[in-house]
């Protein structure tokens, strides 16, 4: 996976609370088994609108039609920002539409598990700072460029001010490193088959026995 | 690090399953039971076999249809939303290439995730259970950790038989006092959602507790713990006691004889401490809670069946205002007015917050010798397999049905079909429905869904509008 170090990029203000996951990609933009391919299907309820001639058409009001937003790759959203479900193909939609930081007060827990698997940058600032930041953006007719600087964790306004954020280590270095999240965890499988040996003498309910095992078995389609 | 004897029950689950300490309050946790779906599933799966990777711990994973078939009876592969089949066979096949059990489409087991898992004994408390769909915090009911994740951490589960995870905040929610008639699991936590808002979780694990719980059935608990995502909780769950116990004594999968007695001692000592400390405690007075009816596009957008939704002057910041202006432009409500009375086109029971026997039978006796009111489409669908045999053969399914109602196959049906292009209200309609979440286009295109209980739900479809079910029931 590539790194994520620093960019500065347009960003787009989406400011309401709650947006949910089912908001990011409706369930009709998800149907297919595959894991890139979904940024046509980002925002869909929002971003189209259907013509008296029963076709989608992009709907100009949705601020990710208009320029310069369209080449944002920064997101500003309110808080619990991708509340809701856990479908990862939100992720992927803003992904594949081209975001690769979103700049929230607060997240939806499972999608801001699920942006470090996909090099998304999910950045917590308080709303005021948020706020203040869209405000500029705003102001510049979104020409403004906000920085991202995840190896010194400061977001850089249009005009210059700076707002650093906490962030948790381990997973920043997760994106600084590019590491790819099902083998990172490979390397652990001798403390894996430590744990369960210890914990089949102290709860051994937790695992099947030779007839649980069987019934188990014969499920296996 | 807390002290040894100030820990929460939580506490003491996470401790318990911490393969490695990955520093930053992160940690390698063990996933005691990893369960599957069609729709996060094919995708972990797929992840699994284009990166080679193996299937770790085949006999602690397990696997069901429920999304994405249908629910219409003489149901197949083949779907209503469109592209369906290739998750149930993508689902299906990874299941035979890694030796994965599922309980498919004409197996007794199927039924919704949430809903098959406690009943199989497969959520046993003090255990970590791991889907890919938000509502794993369901299983907290029994007192099992459930973590919602994404298809990745899927993929990860399965592979190494664990996920990386920061360790969330412990809050406490006391349910203090009994519920009033006419007031049921559902409404408590609506009413809490409504209190403390949608977004009050974030970042922690929620433990329920308090008197009104204690006397509560496990499918009770089962729909409280449902809807802790619905407050942004990173889990939710209620501590095992007695009514747990006996519950889950004797279910497929949970453990027997002298097991049972040592792995009873176990959960009992799980039991959060006196001298535990929570970073967030919160009571409710439950006596005064009325049924519970949302007007909105979030959870929180809530209100007492009896009361008004919020006004234009109601105090709320600019920010909430600018929401709420958007939520009643979806829902087609002006400020101030009642819910009461409000004419509703169709009505659902179902889902994995209320799609149970106990729901089912609550619903049956109000629906027995009524007819739901011309025009409404009402649609009920059992959690499960084992639920639609037992309400069967119990009666339920002749009363639902000559009161007017379809009986459906188990599945999440209409909970997130209708968003998907399958089976579907009609669009725009305005229904009342006993699932968690009331976003924009879930149940359909410009569908709006008034989340309510089972009973209201049931009332609500008799009298064609949205109704107390109170007045029934004194
Ligand atoms: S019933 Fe609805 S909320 Fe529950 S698992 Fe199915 S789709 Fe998700």
């Amino acid at each position: 996976m590539d790194r994520f170090v620093k960019i500065k990029e347009v960003a787009a203000p989406l400011l309401q609370s709650n947006i949910d996951t089912d908001a990011i990609i409706p369930g009709n933009q998800l149907m297919r088994v595959s894991h890139s391919g979904f940024g046509g299907g980002l925002f869909a309820n929002w971003r189209y609108r259907t013509e008296t001639n029963g076709e989608r058409a992009e709907n100009p009001d949705f601020i990710l039609n208009q320029a310069p937003y369209k080449q944002a790759k920064i997101l500003l959203a309110g808080p619990n920002f991708a509340c809701g479900s856990s479908r990862e193909t939100a992720v992927w939609a803003l992904r594949d539409w081209g975001f690769v930081c979103i700049i929230a007060p607060s997240f939806g827990d499972i999608f801001y598990a699920n942006c470090f698997k996909n090099r998304v940058l999910p950045i917590m600032l308080d709303f005021a700072a948020v706020k203040a930041i869209a405000g500029q953006v705003e102001d510049s007719n979104g020409e403004g460029r906000v920085t991202v600087d995840l190896e010194h964790c400061l977001v850089t306004a249009p005009d210059g001010r700076q707002f650093a954020f906490s962030i948790n280590d381990y997973f920043r270095n997760v994106l600084l490193q590019g590491l790819d999240p099902v083998s990172a965890v490979l390397q652990y499988e001798t403390a894996i088959s430590e744990f369960q040996e210890a914990d089949r003498m102290r709860r051994p309910w937790v695992y099947p026995d030779a007839e649980t095992a069987q019934k188990i078995e014969e499920s296996v389609p | 690090m807390p002290v040894a004897e100030g820990l929460t029950y939580f506490d003491k689950v996470w401790n318990d399953h911490i393969v490695s300490d990955l520093g930053h309050n992160t940690c390698l946790l063990h996933v005691d039971r990893h369960f599957l779906h069609e729709l996060s599933g094919a995708m972990s799966f797929k992840g699994l076999s284009e990166k080679g990777h193996k299937v770790r711990n085949a006999e602690l994973t397990f696997a069901t249809v429920d999304h994405v078939v249908d629910t219409v009876p003489g149901r197949s592969d083949l779907t209503q939303i469109p592209n369906g089949t290739e998750f149930i066979r993508g689902l299906r096949q990874g299941c035979r290439q890694y030796g994965v059990p599922l309980y498919d489409l004409g197996d007794d087991r199927q039924g919704i995730v949430h809903v098959i898992s406690p009943e199989l004994g497969l959520a046993l408390p003090g255990t970590t259970l791991v889907c890919g769909d938000s509502h794993t915090c369901t299983v907290g009911g029994v007192g099992t950790i459930g973590f919602g994740v994404g298809s990745t951490d899927g993929e990860v589960a399965l592979t190494s038989q664990c996920v990386i995870l920061t360790k969330p905040r412990n809050m406490r929610v006391n349910f203090d006092g009994a519920l009033p008639s006419g007031v049921y699991p559902k409404d408590l936590i609506l009413y809490l959602i409504g209190q403390v808002s949608a977004k009050a979780g974030v970042g922690f694990a929620v433990e329920f507790a308090g008197e009104a719980l204690r006397s509560m059935s496990i499918e009770g608990r089962l729909s409280i713990c449902n809807m802790a995502v619905e407050m942004s909780a990173r889990t939710g769950f209620i501590a095992p006691d007695s009514v747990t116990y006996e519950y889950l004594n004797g279910k497929p999968f949970a453990p027997q004889g002298a097991l049972w007695d040592r792995a009873v001692a176990y959960w009992d000592s799980l039991r959060s401490d006196e001298a535990a400390r929570f970073d967030e405690e919160i009571s409710i007075d439950c006596s005064r809670i009325s049924p519970q009816v949302t007007w909105g596009t979030s959870p929180e957008h809530v209100i007492n069946i009896d009361n008004r939704v919020p006004g234009e002057a109601d105090d709320a910041t600019a920010d909430d205002r600018a929401d709420i202006r958007k939520a009643f432009a979806y829902t087609r409500l002006q400020p101030g007015m009642p819910l009461e009375g409000l004419a509703i086109d169709g009505a659902f029971i179902g889902s994995c917050t209320n799609s149970r026997f106990s729901d089912l039978e609550v619903a049956a006796s109000i629906l027995r010798g009524r007819k739901v009111a011309p025009h409404i489409q009402a649609i009920c669908t059992p959690g499960s397999m084992a639920v639609k045999r037992r309400a069967e053969a119990a009666g339920i399914a002749d009363i639902f049905k000559a009161a007017g109602f379809e009986w459906r196959e188990p599945g999440c049906s209409l909970c997130m079909s209708g968003g998907a292009g399958g089976e579907s209200f009609v669009p725009g309609a305005r229904i009342i429905s006993s699932t968690n979440r009331n976003f924009e286009h879930r149940q359909g295109k410009g569908v709006i869904s008034h989340l309510a209980s089972p009973a209201t739900v049931a009332w609500s479809a008799v009298e064609g509008k949205i109704a107390d079910v109170r007045k029934l029931v004194q």
